[in-house]
């Protein structure tokens, strides 16, 4: 592989990694924090997907698409926490794994019954519709390097919130002991509604953003779902720093894989899973607490 | 009481089946029958000793797929032969896949037999060598005749479900019991709890065996599809639906998915979100599931 | 104004409690099985071939060789696990007169196996796996669709008239595009191709950034694909936005812009592709079709729909001569064999092996749509390789 063409694919594998990254964090957060393993986080990708193909083809505007959007699935967030998973918090894994699946077949009928299952296209906003040149025949579009550039600052604002703020403190008690915090009068429902609100905020706006490149269609949450789980369980349960690492780890194997070993390309991202929770149990920056 | 007449008042139905020679209903309570089989070995693992894993799937199709291999390639057709090869391939498979999968715990086991089953899904899915995503015939079934598969699936049934009931009575089962329970204290009363867990994984692997290689025989017919997370997770449903940790429960679950997909599509266009409903219901305000029902429902 | 599925379902399922006996008075329901996707990622392409055989039937005043159609219908939603199961539902249970569909391949393959052996009349109406009318063919089963070959072997000539004599080759990695690019291969060889590169993409992976860096490193003369659905989609879309639209020619099957050019926009300008069919095709069945489609169902109709309104058009004829018996059996198979219509895709006739026999068109997408330059290939055949019909 000559250099040129190596550096083409590592610029393509880490702009990979970093919208899995976007997909991930939320669930990530949910799962360290609340301890919920929640299945349906790929219906809330797809969710924001149909919600900006939808918004924008009525609008003209992915823009506004995405400013009316993402509250849209906060808001979608805060029914199903109320309505299901808060009462999974004292349940075990099987009851977990189960309703959120249940969530997804019902996700699914929603949105063939309100959208169709037909394959929409979403065009980028006039204003990122151009490409710049990267090395000789190739070119790479504005959008994707917007993407990549959103998903960045994303990640460095999640990382200020958690670390500077009084809010991401709760967060990190949170997510080592919850009894603690609310004996220390903290209103931990308050605290994971906002989480889990924001959380499939996070996995809505990574659909919107995937949108232009990916299409719209039923199922495509699916796929999502699993890579997020890896990346999630790569990283640590709970760890942003992790989640980020893990999924630039995805995102590099799985583009790396595909050019150099073809054959073997699906499965290499479950192989790189397994191999890293032999070697370290807990994921890469794991410290979850026993019984999660 | 109550347990062993519905149980006995099963068994005497399906097997009255047989007489009937139906075409469509041996195939439909066959494939039924199967799923059983899957459910109750799950139950040891989710049930007993609550070990949730997605790799069941895979132990059923890999045995499915051995059968195939053992038949269209070398010629081996007689269930003396394949049945026992095929159930120690998957025993085999599930000792390897167990023992790493049970270096991580919780959350991590799961996602690890998750992995493992995904891998496997992409081995045969991608190899056109070993029949692609199109999957494979099984040239020479071990039993050609549709009463005769249903006869031997009958009794593989109720012959798994009296072998993991006297496991479970013995003191192996109260071992596993107790590592549900609170598997610490287990440690520290002197169990090697891992080791505990693993032939747990392996006898349920087996069984999944049974249920693949059955299934082979029942249709002719392999495919990766069998082999992904999305069957496991619809075992896991039957085991839910039934009642986790009761053995015969999920029997019935499994049971009564089918019958539910079965009947569910002429209700409905959108039968998919009526199974959704049932699970999001049961998980709810069914913890115990059907039995459950039948022992009186107290809370979670 | 389309039947409702519900309805005819919940009829369905009661008579097929009754005995038959009881339905002396007059002959007795023609019952078709469909065994298509209704829910999932091909859900509109089983809703499309349904719909286009209702509407056939309602054309036929609802009846197919006098007897009044029956329509029953599982979701196979594009499992091949459940398959089995499914195709047992249709046959066993619901005895079906004749057996319809699928769309997935893997699902096919399935129902080949059980078809086979219980010797029901079946017409696959769109998945194209080779082996159907190949190694597995039998007497009573036919295609009204196209093999996989038929779509991709007349583009190999396409090239090779252009002078594009290196090309590379990208897949998804599962039966259709292995056939497809086996059947390319062979066209290309012919001519003097050679092949630089075959990117085989896993099914149904849907991240091609990597491969397209590849594809533009190697700098061939075109690039041939095969895709479907959104995969397609995306990919024309990635393809252009990596910025090789204008610099390496895209060709493919037309399963590479069937059904997603509204979604693909602009991307899919000028990308050349070969099918059996195209909505602009000029003829005066087509026109009738597309337009009665659209009254009916307020979509518009593409070549999955064709299929469908052609298998019902084929029945009405056979059925016709034989009285409506499906019970005689060697007169029904050889009424289908002999069967020729005008369909909305051309003149449409089975070959030996009960495969269709049509003109593989060159499309080029024009301002958004398809527009027909004209025959690839007259009355294509496919090669049926392996098959051995006993009659």
């Amino acid at each position: 592989m000559s250099l040129s063409l190596f550096l083409v694919q590592l610029v393509n594998g880490v702009e990979y990694g970093l919208l899995l990254f976007l997909v991930a964090s939320g669930l990530t957060l949910v799962f360290g924090v609340l301890g919920v393993l929640n299945f349906a986080h790929g219906s809330f990708y797809m969710l924001g997907a149909y919600l900006a193909w939808w918004l924008s083809a009525r609008t003209g505007s992915l823009l506004l698409g995405v400013l009316i959007g993402v509250p849209a699935m906060v808001l979608i967030g805060l029914v199903v926490e109320r309505l299901a998973i808060a009462r999974l918090y004292s349940r075990d894994h099987l009851s977990q794994v189960l309703l959120t699946y249940g969530l997804v077949l019902l996700f699914n009928e929603l949105q063939s019954v309100l959208w169709g299952n037909d394959v929409h296209g979403v065009n980028t906003p006039a204003a990122l519709s151009w490409t710049m040149r990267l090395g000789e025949t190739q070119t790479w579009p504005a959008w994707r390097a917007f993407t990549s550039f959103a998903c960045i600052c994303i990640a460095i604002a999640m990382r200020q919130v958690v670390l500077k703020t009084r809010f991401g403190m709760r967060v990190r008690a949170g997510a080592s002991n919850a009894e603690m915090v609310e004996a220390l009068g903290i209103d931990v429902r308050r605290l994971f509604s906002t989480l889990f609100a924001a959380g499939t905020a996070l996995a809505g706006l990574a659909g919107m953003l995937a949108a232009p490149l990916t299409t719209v269609y039923p199922g495509m949450g699916e796929n999502v779902l699993i890579l997020s789980f890896v990346v999630v369980v790569i990283g640590g349960i709970g760890s942003i720093k992790g989640a980020f690492f893990g999924a630039l780890l995805v995102g590099l194997a799985d583009t790396f894989g595909k050019v150099l070993l073809p054959g073997f390309a699906s499965a290499m991202v479950y192989a790189v899973m397994a191999a890293i929770l032999l070697w370290r149990p807990r994921g890469l920056l794991g410290a979850a607490a026993e019984g999660r | 009481m109550r347990r062993q007449v519905l149980l006995l008042a099963a068994a005497v139905a399906l097997a009255a089946v047989a007489f009937s020679g139906d075409r469509f209903w041996l195939q439909f309570l066959g494939k039924a029958m199967i799923g059983c089989i899957l459910a109750i070995g799950l139950d040891l693992l989710v049930g007993f000793t609550g070990m949730v894993s997605l790799a069941h799937s895979a132990f059923f199709g890999l045995a499915a797929y051995a059968l195939a291999l053992l038949t269209n390639r070398l010629g081996l057709v007689s269930p003396l032969v394949t049945l026992p090869l095929c159930i120690a391939f998957a025993a085999a498979a599930a000792l390897v896949i167990g023992w790493l999968s049970l270096r991580a715990t919780g959350v991590y086991f799961i996602m690890v037999t998750l992995a493992f089953t995904q891998m496997l899904f992409f081995l045969f899915n991608d190899s056109p060598a070993l029949g692609g995503s199109d999957g494979l015939y099984v040239q020479a079934r071990p039993v050609n005749s549709r009463l005769a598969a249903y006869v031997v699936i009958w009794v593989a049934l109720i012959a798994v479900y009296l072998l993991l009931s006297r496991v479970l009575r013995a003191p192996y089962g109260r071992v596993l019991e107790g590592i549900r329970g609170n598997e610490q204290r287990m440690r520290s009363l002197g169990y090697p709890t891992r080791r505990y867990k693993l032939v747990a994984f392996v006898i349920a692997g087996a069984t999944a065996g049974v249920a693949g290689y059955l299934d082979a025989t029942l249709y002719g017919f392999v495919n990766p599809a069998q082999l992904g997370w999305r069957q496991s997770g619809l075992i896991l449903v039957t085991v839910l639906l039934g009642g986790k940790g009761t053995l015969y429960g999920p029997a019935f679950g499994a049971l009564l998915l089918a019958f539910i997909e079965h009947y569910g599509e002429q209700v409905t266009e959108h039968w998919n979100a009526l199974i959704a409903a049932l699970v999001i219901a049961v998980v709810l305000f069914l913890p115990r599931g059907l039995a459950g029902l039948l022992h009186g429902n107290p809370r979670g | 104004m389309t039947l409702s599925r519900r309805a005819l379902l919940g009829a369905a399922a009661c008579s097929s409690l009754l005995p038959r006996r009881l339905f002396a008075a007059g002959p007795a329901k023609l019952r078709i099985g469909l065994l298509l996707p209704y829910s999932g990622t091909y859900a509109a392409l089983g809703h499309n071939i349904t719909d286009a055989m209702k509407l056939a039937a309602t054309e036929h005043g609802g009846k197919l060789g006098g007897r009044e159609v029956e329509w029953v219908a599982v979701d196979d939603e594009s499992d091949p696990a459940k398959a089995p199961a499914n195709v047992n539902k249709l046959i066993a249970g619901e005895k079906v007169d004749i057996l319809t569909g699928p769309v997935h391949s893997g699902v096919a393959m399935a129902m080949m196996q059980i078809v086979r052996q219980e010797e029901v009349l079946t017409i696959v109406t769109n998945a194209g796996a080779q082996a159907v009318t190949g190694a597995l063919c039998a007497p009573h089963v036919f295609r009204t669709s196209f093999s996989n070959w038929q779509t991709s072997y007349p583009c190999a000539d396409v090239l090779l008239k252009a002078g594009q004599k290196k090309a590379v080759l990208m897949f998804w990695n599962y039966s259709f595009g292995q056939e497809s690019m086996a059947a390319f291969k062979e066209g290309y060889a012919k001519g003097g191709g050679t092949i630089v590169k075959e990117i085989a993409v896993p099914f149904p992976s849907t991240e091609f950034q990597a491969n397209l860096s590849e594809i533009a490193s190697l700098k061939p003369d075109a690039v041939f694909v095969f895709f479907a659905g959104a995969g397609a989609a995306k990919f024309v879309k990635d393809y252009a936005a990596a910025g090789l639209k204008e610099k390496v020619p895209l060709y493919g099957s037309g399963f590479l812009t069937e059904g997603v050019l509204g979604a693909q926009g602009a991307a899919a300008e000028g990308i050349k592709t070969t099918l059996h069919y195209a909505d602009g095709l000029d003829n005066a069945a087509n026109k009738k079709f597309r337009a009665a489609f659209k009254k009916t169902t307020g979509r518009d109709a593409d070549v999955y729909a064709v299929a469908g309104y052609d298998t019902v058009n084929v029945l009405a004829q056979a059925l016709q001569k034989v009285k409506g018996d499906t019970g005689a059996r060697k007169e029904l198979i050889a009424a289908l064999e002999s069967t020729r219509i005008d369909s909305p895709r051309g003149p449409f006739r089975f070959s030996k092996a009960h495969n269709p026999i049509q003109d593989i068109y060159l499309r080029q997408v024009k301002g958004g749509q398809e527009a027909v330059l004209g025959v690839a290939m007259k009355d294509a055949e496919d090669p049926a390789a392996g098959c051995k019909m006993e009659k």
